[in-house]
């Protein structure tokens, strides 16, 4: 073995100008004023629909200080008023994250006629004016309705009672949780499901041990969701519930109250602030939770 | 100035990392130029500036001896092939090729011929009203030259064109893409990992890592005479074996299988070498290492032979049948290398520290091509 | 299995499973049923029930009339602003990386938590006496509140969400390969948009336009503070259905409501429709 020459290849050029690692002539990256434009429009858009209003009503609300807030806090009903709100709207998060779990599960991993039009119903609080699910239930459990009659002899009263506010934001927020959960449903590696089954486990403990621990996030967001909304609901209760004051007043119909005719908007604003603050917490942590993958998939 | 591609001090950092340093590179016009190198080693950032779709933060391209360097990505009117197709889901194999056209509003009929023109070129005239999900991974990949083809660009770029499919299909679309070349004659820049490809289509090869370019050369220079530890363990499988230079060869273990009179004395030193161009015999002689067989593994008309050194370094090689029959395992062999790479060690580690590539200084150990006839027998 | 006479035979593994899945389909179609299903059923009664005689008199209203115009006038109005801005802000929250993209996200997001009552608190407090825009309207004789300019901005507020929430991840989902290859073939940013980018989150994008507009023909929380409710003027199809049952028309409101509940089932096709679509995503 031997040299057959010195035949050397090629190789480029050794750097003229830029020492190690400079870069020598480097050119900033043109801003693309298409991008900043699209940019600056999307962020106007949305502080000027959004943020001012929102700080509209936190800074009349906190206008007073901590002291006013309290002093709306205790006059007028809002206690009772909030308690009542917040106790339905968790409630109502509870049982649907349980009915809207089994709906999403039984939609995902089943497969029976009349299926598509369980996904469509589901989907129908989605499209229905609020109020008219409000008027839908007086109609259905209405004092003048043979169902609601038949109730009422029983004892049960659902229009104008605390249980007609949970039926209605029941049926507010069914879509919430469902279509929460499906989605991170589907996506579930069936792998692991089969894995466990192939083992000797069961329907419920794969479910428990091996599903759940998946779906948590999206179980705890879509409650979260359905909390919020159902705290804020207002076309759906305004009806139903008879506006009965420290008995079936929500907070969102006080608020309401209270600012026609301009009766008291410092009072409403305390009160929407508090709302609005709980809707904002809600918010985050869902995002935190489950929200908007893409951005928590970093893009490189 | 050359009428192909001229890139010159090409930079490229994304946020911390630089992917790009200083490249340049011509790749002759009318010919299929290949940017190989492995993944990271920044070949597709290097093919998108020239195409326009990422911005140099330093450098200067020339193509046909305009500069490009500071044209908008529509400007510059070169075909673009993707990894992965990129057809536009939502229209016809037709309505894809006429793309080009019709954003230059050429005139319908002009658009018309032109797309069965390219549609029988690359032979999917009869796919002409599918839509992209209704075709397979290499007819994908046709349209998508088909239509990179239409607005006859005067630069073919492809990034990694075959990556995504499977491997017979990409054995028969590299046939078909040298075919095509050479009943068009494009210039074009293919980037690929894959130095078959590579090797097998490319007049000319550009060998990446980690951001700069280790070795410029035909496919034999790339293959037969590697400049760098990293060209010479990249292209074409190579067995490693370390050891040092002791009077004018590599000393390993107990021989000194290969020369090494570039490299200064007492040096430790890398040897690279196929493991075609090992042989093996049964005594010592002309500096051959002593190996114990560890293994003998029939691969079809070859054999693996695993070995194993005294100093326990691994060799394998690779042979046809007939030369090997008498090699049993736990026999004891003697090994010599033909055609070894000698490196500095030092030089594998500022390789891997990332420096620059070898000084051209460093006289480099030239090699004839191995051949398959011609090879001593073992008395 | 060995029974011994006496005593029944227990359920097989197999039946004691099928028992299971059917006990939670039926479940399933139980709770759904009762709480879904019942109450259309319900209204459909309520509504009919009087005949064909309400149904006359309230299309002779012109106040019904009126509500029904102004509904229809403000949703296309917010559709408008929410599906093209919605769309600007889907390329910026997907295409573009800035500090605060998170912010943004939940910026997008917050008008679902948000109860429609504080929006039309925060719309008074902005344009109502005293308020913030107050005294620059005022200056120029233009009415927000008690006005369709400020329905019109309570209803943008509420419908943001829904374009922004299907066409974004979308985006996010097909990348950007497409419209790279677009420009190379020499395309024009505004061509690709068109070309490439538009057909591509069609069905996402009908889907978002469906939802935002069934949200907003629904609103009523926040409509109901800023519009004064003056009976054909500012009195949407929601707000006369509660000014109805407030004056015991109670028959008018069922009417009404119906007809609101029928064109909403037809926008919910319309929105299974387009959410099969893209699911599937066809190139068709």
């Amino acid at each position: 073995m031997g040299f057959s020459g010195l035949d050397v290849a090629q190789t480029p050029p050794l750097p003229a100008s830029p020492g190690q690692g400079g870069l020598a002539r480097a050119r900033r990256e043109r801003p693309a004023w298409g991008r900043l434009g699209l940019r600056g429009l999307a962020l106007l858009y949305l502080g000027l629909m959004v943020v001012l209003p929102l700080s509209a009503v936190v800074t009349k609300g906190f206008g007073g200080g901590i002291a006013s807030l309290q002093d709306a806090f205790s006059q007028l009903g809002a206690r009772q008023a909030l308690i009542l709100t917040i106790e339905m709207a968790a409630l109502v998060a509870v049982i649907n994250a349980v009915f809207g779990t089994i709906t999403a599960y039984v939609l995902t991993r089943y497969r029976f006629p009349g299926r598509n039009a369980v996904a469509t119903v589901v989907d129908i609080p989605f499209a229905i004016p609020t109020l008219v699910t409000g008027v839908m239930l007086v109609a259905l459990y209405g004092p003048n309705s043979p169902v609601g009659g038949f109730l009422a002899r029983h004892g049960v009263h659902i229009i104008f009672a605390k249980l007609g506010i949970l039926v209605a934001l029941l049926f507010v927020t069914l879509p919430l949780v469902v279509r929460t959960v499906q989605p991170v449903m589907q996506e579930l590696d069936r792998g692991e499901e089969e894995a466990a089954q192939v083992l000797g486990a069961r329907r419920w403990r794969t479910f428990r041990q091996v599903m759940l621990p998946h779906l948590r996030a999206g179980i705890v967001a879509g409650s979260l969701l359905a909390f919020a909304r159902a705290l804020g609901e207002f076309g759906a209760v305004v009806i139903v519930s008879g506006n009965i004051a420290n008995k079936t007043l929500t907070a969102p119909v006080l608020i309401a109250q209270l600012i026609s005719g301009f009766k008291d908007p410092r009072a409403a604003a305390a009160i929407g602030t508090i709302l609005f603050g709980l809707a904002f917490v809600l918010v985050l942590i869902v995002e935190r939770l489950v929200g908007h993958k893409e951005l928590r998939e970093h893009a490189s | 100035m050359s009428e192909g591609i001229v890139v010159q001090g090409l930079w490229k950092r994304f946020g911390s990392f630089d992917a790009v340093k200083d490249v340049g590179f011509e790749a002759e016009d009318g010919k299929i130029t290949a940017l190989l190198g492995p993944s990271g080693s920044g070949k597709s950032t290097v093919l998108r500036m020239i195409a326009g779709l990422e911005r140099p933060d330093a450098g200067r391209i020339w193509v046909g001896g305009e500069e490009q360097t500071g044209k908008s990505v529509q400007e510059r009117r070169f075909g673009f092939v993707f990894q992965h197709y990129a057809l536009f889901r939502h229209m016809t194999v037709s309505r894809n090729v006429a793309f080009g056209l019709s954003v230059r509003k050429e005139p319908k009929a002009a658009q018309r011929s032109r797309v069965n023109e390219l549609l029988e070129l690359v032979g999917l005239a009869p796919f002409a009203s599918r839509y992209p999900d209704q075709l397979s991974g290499g007819q994908r990949q046709r349209v998508a030259l088909a239509r990179a083809l239409a607005p006859q660009p005067r630069l073919l770029l492809l990034d990694e064109p075959f990556g995504a499919l499977d491997a017979r299909v990409r054995q028969e679309l590299r046939r078909w893409l040298d075919d095509l070349h050479r009943e068009l004659g494009v210039t074009s820049l293919l980037v690929t990992h894959d130095q078959d490809e590579a090797l097998e289509l490319a007049n000319e090869v550009v060998v990446m890592h980690q951001g700069r370019v280790e070795q410029i050369g035909t496919a034999d220079e790339i293959y037969n005479q590697p400049v760098t530890p990293f060209v010479a363990g990249f292209v074409g499988a190579a067995n490693i074996i370390n050891g040092y230079v002791s009077a004018g060869r590599i000393r390993v273990a107990d021989g000194a299988p290969a020369g090494a009179g570039h490299l200064p004395e007492g040096e430790k030193a890398q040897a690279y070498v196929r493991s075609h161009d090992i042989r093996l015999t049964t005594s010592a002689g002309d500096g051959a290492v002593s190996a114990d067989v560890e293994r003998v593994t029939n691969m079809g008309w070859t054999s693996k032979i695993h070995l194993q050194l005294p100093d326990g370094q691994v060799l394998i090689a690779q042979l046809p049948n007939e030369e090997v029959d008498w090699i049993r395992p736990g026999a004891r062999v003697y090994a010599g290398l033909r055609g070894a790479k000698v490196f500095s060690a030092a030089d594998v580690e500022d390789a891997a520290a990332d420096s620059r590539p070898a000084e051209v200084s460093e006289a480099v150990v030239v090699t004839r091509t191995p051949s398959r006839e011609a090879i001593p027998r073992a008395p | 299995m060995n029974t011994t006479a006496g005593r029944t035979p227990r359920l097989s593994a197999g039946a004691r499973r099928r028992l299971v899945h059917g006990g939670l389909i039926a479940a399933t179609f139980g709770y759904v049923g009762v709480l879904v299903v019942a109450p259309l059923i319900g209204i459909a009664v309520a509504a009919l029930k009087p005949g064909l005689s309400a149904w006359r008199t309230v299309f002779a209203d012109p106040y019904a009339r009126h509500a029904y115009l102004l509904t229809g006038y403000i949703t296309v109005e917010a559709l408008l602003v929410t599906t093209v801005l919605g769309v600007v802000v889907s390329l910026v929250l997907s295409r573009d990386r800035f500090p605060g993209r998170a912010v943004v996200s939940a910026l997008v997001d917050l008008p679902l938590a948000v109860s429609p009552v504080v929006v039309g608190l925060a719309a008074v407090l902005l344009f109502g006496l005293g308020g913030w825009f107050e005294p620059w309207f005022a200056a120029r004789n233009i009415q927000i509140l008690f006005a369709v300019p400020s329905m019109v901005l309570v209803t943008i507020f509420i419908s943001i969400p829904f374009v922004i929430r299907e066409v974004a991840p979308l985006l996010q989902e097909l990348g950007t390969e497409e419209e790279q290859a677009a420009r190379t073939l020499g395309a024009s940013r505004l061509q690709t948009f068109f070309r490439i980018t538009l057909p591509n989150i069609r069905w996402g994008l009908l889907y978002g336009i469906a939802l935002s507009t069934a949200r907003a023909i629904g609103e009523v929380g926040a409509v109901l503070i800023v519009s004064g409710t003056i009976a054909g003027q500012t009195e949407t199809s929601t707000l006369y259905i509660l000014r109805a049952f407030d004056e015991g028309q109670d028959n008018s409101g069922y009417v009404v409501a119906l007809t609101l509940a029928m064109v909403s089932i037809v926008m919910l096709f319309g929105i299974e429709f387009f959410r099969r679509r893209q699911e599937k995503g066809h190139s068709a």
